[in-house]
């Protein structure tokens, strides 16, 4: 049960930074904080107390095995979540280019 | 049959990866390959339609068969609703390609710009056809990732700047889905809806439990589809993209990863209640009446149309909630399949006027090169074409008869008269009638009012494809109209309301 607060605190903090900072690269730390947060509960949903690696090897026998399908989704989701910040970071450095500034109070052309 | 459905994903995402590399070498392969893709899967999907509706078909992925009834392949559930959806997003997309051929030509990257716009219909067309919650998130994020990059493809300032704002709220929104899937996962050991939704059925739920994670799923979707407390990014986004890419963001994206999803999933998959099916209606209600009077006091012309999409998808959304509603009181059948058709009705007459609507508005710009309406005028003498559809469009969008938007507005206001929430039909029609209001405006700012661009300048009609799209939907705007009518009603519609109206038989119908 720690371990599932611990993650929702880190999902806590996440929003936090999102919300309070203006700094563009620290509001993509949140980001990354609330994503990371997620992908440890889907590690966490699929962990057994004292289970084995699901790997199927020759002398296999049924066993105490974790959850692999969490697993493969937290891989898949991680892969998704770097290519989503990759964007966001070229955003803020092109955005840097243009306004000099990593400021979002400054960065307010669009308005109404 | 069911083997043809993945021609949906695979043809576009296979484009995508070809234009960047036989692009490069022959000139015109981009423009062509795409318009044809979209305009060989928009038949497709209307043959399907046409000819195999009612019938559900799933395809598993790998051909992995279920074991003692545990499905473990990833699924693609092709029914009366997703054959809807596809039509839709194949449909515009297809339109929106033949418009990008001139418009898109004074980018640079032409390129980039075609392979991002069929990763994104491929995307959209995989999240609607997905039956597994974590592929509909992949898919989810294969399209919006893609229409992040298709919104900052102008590269200035402001695109950049509503780039960053989509993303970060976006990201949010993906975040929030993954975790309610993540918490789904947690209970039911499965990831296949029709699964999920059996043993939510079969089994004793934690309440607490149940209301998190509808929670954390009407906010992640909410986000995706802007409805209101979650609307700030659709406006800077939809104004700032390509028009063509307008086009798809408002008139299918947010249909599709907001609507569709929220749909699909309170439906089908949970079983319907009071309190969400009230929740949603609220939403619904509180977009469609502040969207439009954001809307009003806008000047800059795609800005206007952005702020209707929120409250027109509030037109959707309260068709869609009705329906639910009426369903969870066992209320009658008829006024809640009248309400679901209207709802989805609303939808597809959206996606039409709307898309026009920002095509007009691309049409405008890629002329007189200002999106300000105190800048232009007198546009109804240069550019005949675009004036008469973009009077078609406002006309449809403000519920004029005999354009299909009048129908599906008085279809959703006929029923909720019915089910006896007047208020709601009261706001609708007083939204109506702004919404009138605010696009008379434009028509008088955009194409009445004396020309106020500098004399020198020759304005003459866009060219021959931006035309063609143009009018090819205006004329979709009046035909759809006919839907109303019991026969073709029938065929087209009918099988996505059976499938919403038959809430609990989703599940056996695709274990089975």
């Amino acid at each position: 049960m720690t371990l599932y607060i611990l993650c929702f605190t880190v999902f806590l903090v996440g929003i936090y930074g999102i919300l309070t900072q203006r700094n563009m690269i620290k509001i993509i730390i949140g980001l990354s904080f609330m994503e990371f947060s997620v992908f440890l509960f889907l590690a966490l949903i699929g962990y057994i107390e004292g289970g084995a690696a699901p790997i199927l090897s020759k002398n296999f026998e049924s066993g105490n095995f974790v959850d692999p399908l969490p697993q493969a989704m937290v891989l898949i989701a991680i892969v998704i979540a770097l290519a989503a910040n990759s964007m966001l970071l070229t955003m803020a450095v092109k955005l840097y280019r243009k306004y000099g500034t990593f400021d979002i109070r400054k960065i307010n052309q669009l308005k109404g | 049959m069911s083997t043809l459905v993945t021609l949906f994903v695979i043809l576009p995402l296979a484009a995508a990866f070809l234009i960047p590399v036989i692009g490069r070498v022959i000139n015109g392969f981009q423009r062509t390959i795409t318009a044809l893709i979209f305009i060989f899967l928009s038949i497709l999907s209307v043959y399907i339609l046409i000819n195999v509706n009612p019938n559900i078909y799933t395809y598993k992925i790998g051909g992995w068969e279920p074991v003692n009834g545990i499905p473990i392949a990833i699924y693609f559930v092709l029914d009366g609703l997703s054959t809807f959806m596809l039509v839709v997003i194949n449909l515009i997309a297809a339109f929106a390609a033949l418009y990008s051929i001139p418009y898109i030509k004074r980018f640079t990257a032409e390129n980039n710009y075609y392979a991002l716009l069929c990763i994104m219909v491929g995307g959209m067309n995989g999240v609607v056809l997905s039956g597994d919650l974590f592929n509909l998130y992949v898919f989810l994020e294969i399209a919006v990732i893609a229409s992040y990059a298709l919104v900052a493809f102008g590269v200035e300032k402001k695109e950049l700047e509503a780039s960053f704002k989509y993303q970060i709220l976006g990201g949010i929104a993906s975040i929030l889905i993954l975790f309610g899937i993540g918490m789904l996962y947690w209970n039911t050991k499965s990831l296949n809806i029709a699964d999920v939704s059996g043993i939510l059925k079969n089994t004793e739920n934690n309440k607490a439990y149940l209301v998190f994670t509808q929670a954390l799923l009407i906010t992640g979707f909410g986000l995706k589809a802007a409805l209101f407390p979650f609307h700030a990014w659709l406006p800077d986004a939809h104004s700032s993209a390509p028009s063509p890419v307008s086009t798809m963001l408002s008139g299918v994206l947010i249909k599709v990863v907001g609507i569709y999803r929220i749909t699909r999933l309170f439906f089908n998959m949970f079983e319907i209640s009071v309190e969400i099916s009230t929740i949603i209606i609220v939403l619904g209600v509180i977009s469609m009446v502040f969207g439009v009077f954001l809307a009003v006091g806008q000047w800059d012309i795609k800005r206007l149309l952005a702020y209707h999409s929120i409250s027109q998808m509030g037109y959707v959304i309260i068709g869609l909630g009705m329906g639910m509603l009426i369903l969870a009181n066992n209320g009658s059948k008829s006024v809640a399949a009248l309400s679901i058709f209207g709802g989805l009705f609303h939808l597809i007459n959206h996606a039409v006027f709307k898309g026009l609507l920002f095509m007009n508005a691309g049409a405008i710009e890629f002329k007189t090169g200002t999106r300000n309406l105190k800048e232009m005028g007198g546009l109804s003498e240069s550019m005949p074409l675009t004036y008469s559809t973009s009077l078609g469009a406002s006309l449809a969008i403000s519920g004029i008869p005999p354009f299909n938007g009048f129908f599906s507005k008085l279809i959703i206001i006929l029923a909720a008269i019915k089910a006896e929430f007047y208020l709601l039909a009261f706001l609708a029609v007083l939204v109506s009638i702004i919404t009138l209001a605010s696009f008379m405006k434009l028509q008088k700012f955009a194409f009445f009012n004396k020309a106020k661009l500098s004399p020198g300048r020759e304005i003459n009609e866009v060219p021959f494809f931006m035309c063609f799209s143009m009018v090819a939907l205006a004329i979709l705007c009046l035909g759809l109209s006919l839907l109303i009518f019991p026969g073709v009603r029938e065929i087209i519609i009918d099988p996505a309301v059976d499938v919403l109206m038959n809430t609990g038989g989703y599940s056996p119908d695709i274990m089975e």
